[in-house]
């Protein structure tokens, strides 16, 4: 065994000797089985990982999360507080009942993992991890891996028509020690419509998949905030498979938080499907270590898709931004059209912002295309708005919330734009003030 | 000859660009083999290998030294496996590690002296190691119209062939220049101090595995050495030719500009058509001091292994320059048609201040080669600046990457890279692959990266299309004006070559 392999081993028993598999039915069983197979054959990241050449996995392989403060929002309206919402609480990783709505509503099915997970017999089998081993190749993902073993709790969604509002996850943090794993399954039959919102810091350590069926003709809305802890971690993964002309479309806004690994994979599988995958992150380096790590694998599998990554990030007092994107068209994936942004505004010369964004392409009749950039604010616009009279300090936000604007534009339902807009407009007022 | 005809080729695509792109698969010009008795060391690798050629080259114990310690160290080196290529393993016992042609066993004097089979081997190749004749490299270099510039241009040579340097030209007239061009095994004995300084000192002995397989068994390469302030009265060229079967060679290559010195150096390199693939391995180093300027340019055409993917060289190279002192500027331009698999990244270190580093390319690759190439933009000093310029075409079953790194070092303040890459597939059976990455560590630098397999820049389409070209024209121009700006970068006389080996339009890249 190499040196590299030993050290991944060497991690993953660390780490399996504190973790306890979670009972359930046949299903659960057999599916938590394959992944811990999965998983004992890849071992956990090592410092040399290719894939983890921009983040450190240390505090996130760790058999013991780092202790996390917990984050005072003070008198703060919560995070889509004024969505017409079905809201499903859970506290440290677990779901909580008495905070959340009843799991009830038209065009779709709801349950909570932990009792799918009992019975013998659910569609949810079909799906629950199997999107996870597909996102496993070509490039490994043993936190990924690691959560379909143990994960216990989760909710698993079925929607078959047209959702009557959105579903909201909230996760609350109520322990500095809590060390959190959640696995939502949602699948949407062809047709179907639904829109998906998280927010909140979830625990000290938060390790989350969602795996996602799009079947044809079928829209999946995503967005979700990841609060302003400072002290969290987390390490995420979304695993969509697209059918024919439906549509994905994920955004999330992260600020603050000393370490985020968030990583989105999608599989297009049927014709003139559509992807949009969005990111703003706004991090400081000062109070804690901001480590913001946004790492995406789009895979063109049918004609005609679309795929957009639009990542972009401010960063200032020594925080660390970094973007792996991938696009793979598969041969036949004909006239793919496939795009990749990311940028980086740096507000000062501590921060760093570390950038890998790849193609691979088999097919001759496509436009895929990337473009990076990174630098500080635009003089030319600073003076503008200084020789206008405004404040420097406000002439900086102004700049940083134009430069995020393109990512929220890739929220569809303006009300939620709007809320992640005023929000980040009111944090950056209270930085100043 | 078997042609992809079975490849279905994209609307949009010119068929002259098909044709242009499998002519050069069909035919290489250059695949014939000189017979000539040779002088080979033993088979396989080992340290009495290092010793032999360290021994025929007459070499002093330091630089054995040296190579014993590169060797030493590859032994525990493994093979890098990063690269998108694909190709059998390579047996490095089964190798030849050092030939010489035996009329080579007596170093010739002077050119007259050199063996005329070896002579006429360049000769044919378009290299003539006469004197007083301009480095053709091209055909139809003599019907360049006499402006009076090219009938006076003349450039110096350095031939290779297999592990020896066979002559270098115009070395009295350099002399009276006071620059130094030799081979580097002739440097090693003739010019220690230099050599001692400054080799292993942008690539050290143990860079890579395959630069550390070449620091312990090159047999030959050139050595430059352009003393302060003076401008090199020619041009500068090294002509590789690989001609012994099962027969790698590792040339090494140090070029060192001194404070406000320039010059340019052309590289070329061709082998016979043979059915088993070929290693070649070599190193280029280059040291620019204040205020120094050196252009680099490169015509790959190794035999790129038949259009079923046999034979072939493996290319595996590293080139890397160092912009040691402030205002110091390096030049990269690179052709790259031939080699089953090339594996090759020139690279700039912008250590001193202002210093700049750009990197032009085209990279075609058809039938069954792979190629990974790009460059690497170190920035470590203040206001350095950094320009890529990469076109991948990829047709047959070709495999074509550009990989590439960009970094922006704290201290690098306001510091500039520019990088575009362009890739453009012929066929649905081939593939092109862009992996770069980005490192910014200060917020005054500012870094662009684009990359395109079939857009045009939105402005510049935008400003044409305002002054009333329809969308075609427009793309043709702006296409037609990038890629005439990579064959600029040429030297004349590879920019003719260049053209003839590409003689592609681009503008099938737009659909």
């Amino acid at each position: 065994m190499s040196a590299v392999a030993q050290l991944k081993q060497t991690a993953l028993a660390d780490r399996l000797a504190v973790l306890e598999s979670p009972a359930g039915g046949a299903w659960a069983n057999e599916a938590r089985a394959d992944a811990r197979a999965r998983l004992e054959a890849m071992g956990l990241p090592a410092p040399r990982d290719e894939y983890w050449r921009f983040t450190r996995p240390a505090s996130l392989n760790a058999p013991v999360p780092v202790p996390a403060a917990i984050f005072d929002h003070g008198c703060e309206a919560p995070v889509f507080g004024a969505v017409d919402r079905l809201t499903i609480v859970f506290v440290d990783g677990v779901f909580d009942p008495d905070q959340s709505d009843p799991l009830e509503m038209a065009g779709i099915e709801i349950e909570r993992l932990a009792d799918a997970a009992g019975k013998d017999i659910h569609w949810v089998r079909e799906l629950y991890g199997k999107l996870e081993a597909r996102g496993q190749a070509p490039v490994e993902r043993p936190f990924a891996a690691l959560n379909t073993a143990f994960a216990a709790d989760g909710v698993v969604i079925r929607v078959t028509g047209p959702a009557e509002k959105p579903v909201n996850l909230v996760y609350r943090h109520e322990n500095e020690n809590s060390d959190a794993m959640l696995h939502h399954v949602v699948k949407l039959e062809a047709g179907a419509d639904l829109t998906l919102l998280e927010n909140g810091p979830a625990a000290a350590r938060f390790n989350k998949v969602l795996e996602v069926e799009v079947a044809d003709g079928a829209a999946f809305h995503h967005v979700r905030t990841q609060g302003r802890d400072h002290e969290r971690q987390a390490v995420t993964h979304v695993f969509a498979r697209l059918g024919a002309e439906s549509i994905f479309k994920s955004f999330t806004l992260t600020v603050n938080g000393r370490l985020t690994r968030n990583e989105c994979v999608v599989e297009m599988k049927g014709d003139n499907a559509v992807a949009h995958i969005a990111g703003a992150a706004m991090g400081d380096g000062s109070d804690d270590a901001f480590h913001h790590d946004d790492t995406v694998f789009v895979t063109h599998d049918a004609e005609n898709c679309e795929s957009r990554q639009v990542f972009k990030k401010v960063l200032r007092n020594g925080a660390v931004g970094a973007f792996q994107g991938k696009i793979l068209v598969k041969p036949g994936a004909q006239k793919t059209d496939g795009y990749q942004k990311s940028q980086s505004l740096l507000l000062d010369d501590d921060s760093t912002f570390l950038a890998k964004p790849e193609l691979e392409i088999y097919a001759d009749d496509v436009a895929c295309s990337h473009g990076s950039t990174s630098g500080a604010i635009d003089e030319e616009a600073m003076f503008y708005l200084r020789s206008r009279g405004v404040p420097e300090l406000i002439a900086t936000d102004l700049l940083v919330l134009a430069f995020l604007a393109d990512a929220i534009a890739e929220i569809e339902n303006p009300a939620i734009a709007d809320d992640i807009t005023g929000r980040l407009d009111a944090w950056l007022q209270r930085r100043r003030s | 000859m078997a042609r992809n005809d079975d490849v279905i080729v994209k609307e949009g695509v010119e068929q002259e660009t098909v044709d242009a792109v499998r002519t050069l698969g069909d035919k290489y010009k250059y695949g014939w083999e000189t017979e000539i008795e040779e002088e080979r060391a033993p088979k396989g690798l080992s340290e009495d290998i290092v010793r032999l050629i360290s021994a025929k080259n007459e070499e002093p114990d330091w630089m054995l030294e040296l190579r014993l310690a590169a060797y030493q160290r590859w032994l525990q080196m493994k093979e890098p496996d990063w690269a998108m290529v694909e190709y059998p393993e390579i047996d490095f016992q089964d190798q030849y590690y050092y030939a010489r042609p035996k009329s080579m066993a007596e170093k010739p004097k002077s050119l007259d002296e050199v063996d005329p089979k070896l002579l006429a081997t360049y000769e044919k190749l378009g290299i003539p190691l006469k004197e007083q004749m301009i480095l053709a490299g091209v055909e139809g270099a003599d019907e360049v119209p006499a402006d009076g510039a090219n009938s006076e241009r003349k450039v110096a040579v350095d031939a290779v062939f297999d592990s020896v340097s066979v002559g270098t030209t115009f070395k009295k007239e350099l002399a009276e220049a006071g620059v130094i061009f030799c081979s580097i095994s002739e440097a090693i004995r003739e010019h220690p101090e230099l050599v001692k300084k400054y080799l292993f000192s942008v690539v050290p002995q143990s860079d890579n595995f395959y630069a550390t397989l070449n620091s312990a068994v090159f047999s030959d390469g050139s050595f430059v050495y352009i003393p302060e302030g003076v401008r090199c009265p020619m041009e500068l060229s090294t002509y590789f030719r690989i001609n012994a079967e099962n027969t790698g060679q590792f040339e090494r290559t140090l070029i060192i500009a001194d404070k406000g010195s320039y010059v340019s150096y052309l590289e070329g390199c061709t082998a016979p058509q043979r059915d088993k693939a070929q290693l070649h391995a070599a190193v280029v180093e280059i040291v620019i001091l204040e205020d120094a300027e050196v252009k680099y340019s490169t015509v790959q055409n190794w035999f790129p292994g038949d259009e079923n993917g046999k034979g072939g060289i493996y290319n595996f190279v590293t080139k890397r320059a160092d912009c040691r002192g402030d205002r110091s500027k390096v030049m990269w331009t690179q052709v790259e048609t031939g080699s089953a698999v090339t594996w090759k990244y020139p690279s700039c270190v912008l250590r001193g201040d202002d210093s700049q580093g750009e990197f032009y390319s085209i990279a075609i690759t058809n039938n069954y080669q792979q190629a990974d190439t790009g460059t690497k933009m170190t920035h470590l000093g203040k206001n350095t600046k950094s320009r890529i310029v990469s076109k991948g075409i990829s047709a047959g079953k070709a495999q074509n990457t550009y990989r590439g790194l960009v970094s922006m070092h704290p201290r690098a303040k306001n510091s500039r890279n520019y990088t575009q890459c362009d890739s453009l597939l012929i066929g649905d059976q081939c593939g092109a692959h862009t992996v770069p990455y980005i490192e910014v560590k200060n917020n005054s630098s500012r870094v662009e990266h684009e990359a395109t397999t079939s857009k045009v820049d939105d402005e510049q389409m935008f400003y044409c299309r305002q002054r009333g070209m329809d969308e075609e024209e427009a793309v043709a121009l702006i296409v037609n004006g990038f890629a005439r700006e990579v064959l600029q970068a040429l030297p004349m006389e590879f920019a003719m070559e260049a053209q003839q080996l590409v003689a592609i339009s681009l503008e099938g890249s737009v659909g």
